[in-house]
């Protein structure tokens, strides 16, 4: 239970609309727009699947800070999210890294898409080119014969 | 009194949903026409039943009935009348009710109007029915029970999450749920098909309708929920990929598959099985989709482990409704056989296509919401996937379905001819280039992929149009189905969809800054002033509300006043955003923290097109309802013309 309260708690320090504030926005406008543009790829390590960029929580804002620390020190958009991920780990990336673990989860949907599509190609190919039916056997020759005799008297 | 008549008509009806699940089933499988006409009076027993206890919890939250745990918990007796009746679904116990409550009216529906459906199909639909039902009666019952006391009553409750209490989220949970339930009725009609070892034309035209109304339901309650996202959590934007949107997104693209499907199953007798499995899917879904919301296994694995007794009823219905589906589909499904036959460019191939494309999306949205809990459950690893994950993967894919959209309805059954269609969208395609180039060369000559985008959303509304004139022009206006003006009326809004989205997304203007009273600023070409920030009192809330004034060339144009709430009782803040829409644009604004000395944070926001997205979905919802009033499904199932389905050798 008192799990639960910090959980809520913690969802409640995340509650939107006051995210990024002015008092912490970069001087240079193509620079806070990079920085801006880097926390929308980041996520807030305490809020539900909430980029840092539109979190209000404490954790958020002292990472806005870092990304503009970093930037004003002159650092490329690859470092900063270089010197993040050192920081936190790959979890802050809201696109995930392509490695071992998330293998599945990149070529999922493409797989889905390949192997559905090359089941109805073979299915389109064999239903263009229909079985000839099978040779009647001896017996069924008979029988056919039969038929056809009765038929014709 | 009452809490206990709703406790016990609840109770009541699940004993009778027990009997609905049973002996129609019996019925159908002997042939005796008395146990299987139990199933249409069971069915209305039922929702006369579940009604009764909706409307007795109803009535303890109008009346602010203190004596009931679920009231205590969501409401309070200072809140606006509107929201003590939406506070009825604002909660686990009351959308598990509310959810009962629509299956219960849906089975109704089915033995109401389901006079001309084969005796066997009904009471076998009805069973189904009943077997959900049940499942959601005992959920309730055992687990989730609303009319629970407690003693000795608080003078007061806790009230309503601040951030529910707003028109547009007390009606999105009932639409959202009209849909999800809406599939029930089709994955009803799926196992009973199969149950039976045949689907039909006719069996087509009864599973079209149930699927188009519930698709129609779908899309306005997802519409609604991302507009209420759009104008309460005060960025401008309006999707956030959010586990608790995917869950909705998920039911809907396989609804939209199945919608797409049923047709072919309808005019041409063919992917029947696919059909039956599709309709499997889009209700195991909705399932997956309540249980991610309910659950609470989205707040985290361990918030989940902590009350797990929820949690694991609902994954075991879950499991049991598509597992069991899916067994009985893999038994049964191979008798299903489709004898007509098509070549792969054709209306049936394009359909095909449509599918295809829509179930990897769906399956993409699926692996994107569940892969985090997947890894952490297996390895423990913690995995974020984000906007940009399903910016990246699921919509490139929408690409070729978009692409194909426009084609598909140019092309003849069976057998067709792609080049004569695409020479008749030429001008459509001209017309989407140059917007695309337009869009590139005047707004933002960086955002290339914007540019295409927005080209793909002319493309539609263009394609959509030319196959309508096409018709038109062959003077088969007069004798066009309900169904066909629909289908142009919803394609075409999917363009409108696209065209809100990305303009919004792409090129939208903000301004954040501080402000003091007096103070002016220049935004998106007009004349910003905070004349005022006033405090003020609402019914369970205090608020301060900024006074913005907006000149157009030194003219006064709008007044804009953001409030930023506090809800005394749950002692919790959110903003509440001011819009001036023109419908080609929306001036939004929010207001933030700040004082008299400081100055107020105040953003504004400048979205080209947003009343799009909302106005396409709209529209989208409107085209299907269009097509539900085709004659075709008015009059019913059609008697049957054929034995549609051979046993397979």
């Amino acid at each position: 239970m008192r799990r639960l309260v910090r959980v809520a708690a913690l969802l409640l320090a995340c509650s939107p609309a006051f995210a990024t504030e002015p008092s912490e926005m970069l001087k240079d406008p193509a620079l806070e727009a990079r920085a801006r543009e880097i926390g929308r790829a980041l996520r807030c390590v305490v809020c539900q699947n909430q980029a840092i960029d539109d979190s209000n929580a404490e954790v958020a804002r002292d990472m806005r800070r870092a990304v503009r620390e970093r930037l004003a020190a002159g650092d490329r958009d690859e470092a900063v999210m270089a010197f993040m991920t050192a920081r936190y780990g790959d979890y802050v990336l809201l696109k995930p890294p392509f490695k071992p673990g998330t293998l599945v989860l990149w070529l999922g949907g493409p797989l889905v898409l390949l192997l559905a599509g090359g089941a109805l190609l073979l299915a389109a190919r064999k239903r263009r080119a229909p079985e000839p039916p099978a040779p009647l056997s001896e017996e069924e020759r008979a029988r056919v014969d039969a038929l056809l005799r009765r038929d014709d008297a | 009194m009452i809490p206990e008549l709703g406790h016990f008509a609840l109770i009541l009806a699940l004993a009778v949903a027990l009997v609905q699940g049973s002996l129609p089933f019996v019925g159908a499988a002997r042939g005796d026409i008395r146990l299987m006409a139990l199933g249409s009076t069971a069915a209305l027993t039922q929702a006369f039943l579940v009604i009764l206890a909706f409307a007795a919890l109803t009535q303890a939250y109008v009346t602010s009935d203190f004596s009931v745990a679920n009231v205590v918990a969501n409401s309070h007796s200072a809140k606006p009348l509107l929201y003590k009746i939406s506070g009825v679904w604002g909660n686990h116990e009351g959308s598990m009710l509310l959810w009962a409550l629509i299956l219960a009216l849906f089975g109704a529906a089915v033995a109401l109007f389901g006079s001309n459906l084969p005796d066997s199909l009904r009471a076998r639909v009805l069973g189904v029915q009943a077997l959900i039902g049940v499942g959601f009666l005992a959920f309730l019952l055992f687990t989730s029970n609303p009319f629970e006391r407690v003693s000795p009553a608080p003078p007061d409750g806790n009230g309503l999450n601040p951030l529910l209490q707003d028109p547009g989220l007390a009606f999105h949970p009932p639409l959202l749920y009209l849909g999800y339930v809406g599939f029930s009725v089709t994955y009803a009609f799926a196992i009973a098909a199969l149950l039976e070892g045949r689907v039909d034309v006719a069996w087509a035209r009864w599973v079209r309708p149930w699927t188009l109304a519930a698709w129609c339901f779908l899309t306005c309650g997802i519409a609604l929920g991302s507009w209420w996202a759009y104008y309460i959590l005060g960025w401008g934007g309006f999707w956030f990929w959010d586990p608790v949107e995917n869950a909705s997104l998920m039911p809907w693209l396989a609804g939209t598959a199945l919608l797409h499907s049923a047709i072919v199953v309808e005019k041409r007798d063919a992917l029947k099985s696919w059909t039956v499995l599709l309709a499997i899917l889009a209700f195991s879904l909705s399932l997956l989709g309540t249980f991610l919301v309910r659950s609470g296994v989205l707040t985290s694995v361990h918030a989940f482990a902590q009350d797990p007794a929820r949690g694991l009823y609902i994954l075991g219905f879950l499991l049991l409704v598509t597992g069991g589906g899916l067994a009985l589909y893999a038994w049964q499904a191979p008798k299903l056989v489709s004898n007509a036959l098509f070549q792969p460019v054709s209306r049936e191939g394009a359909l095909i296509l449509n599918n295809l494309l829509l179930c990897t999306l769906a399956a993409t949205v699926l692996l994107g919401t569940l892969y985090p809990l997947f890894l952490d459950l297996v390895t423990g690893d913690k995995v974020s996937v984000g906007p940009p994950f399903f910016n990246a993967t699921f919509v490139p894919l929408c690409a070729p379905l978009f692409a194909a959209l426009c084609v598909g309805p140019f092309l003849a059954w069976k057998r067709a001819e792609i080049a004569p269609a695409l020479a008749r969208l030429r001008i459509a395609f001209a017309v989407s280039v140059v917007a695309a180039i337009v869009a590139a060369a005047a707004i933002d000559g960086r955002a290339t992929l914007s540019a295409i985008a927005f080209g793909f959303g002319v493309w539609l509304i263009a394609g959509s149009v030319t196959e309508f004139v096409v018709r038109a022009r062959r003077g088969r206006l007069r004798t066009m189905t309900r169904a066909a003006i629909g289908m142009t009326i919803s394609h075409a809004a999917l363009g409108v969809v696209v065209l809100g989205s990305v303009a919004t997304a792409s090129w939208q203007v903000e301004m954040i800054r501080t402000m003091k009273p007096g103070e002016t600023a220049q935004f998106a070409g007009y004349g910003v002033r905070l004349e005022q920030v006033a405090p003020l009192q609402g019914p369970n809330y205090i608020a301060e509300r900024a006074t913005l004034t907006l000149t157009d060339g030194g003219k006064p144009y709008t007044t804009l006043t953001p409030e930023r709430r506090l809800f005394t009782v749950q002692r919790r803040q959110i903003s509440e955003t001011s819009i001036h829409t023109n419908l080609l644009r929306d001036l939004y604004a929010t207001l933030g923290e700040g004082d008299a000395t400081q100055g107020w944070t105040i953003r504004l926001y400048w979205n080209p097109l947003a009343p799009w997205i909302w106005l396409g979905a709209g529209l989208c919802a409107l085209g299907g309802f269009v097509s539900l009033t085709d004659r075709r499904l008015r009059v019913g199932a059609p008697r049957r013309s054929r034995p549609a389905v051979q046993a397979a050798e």
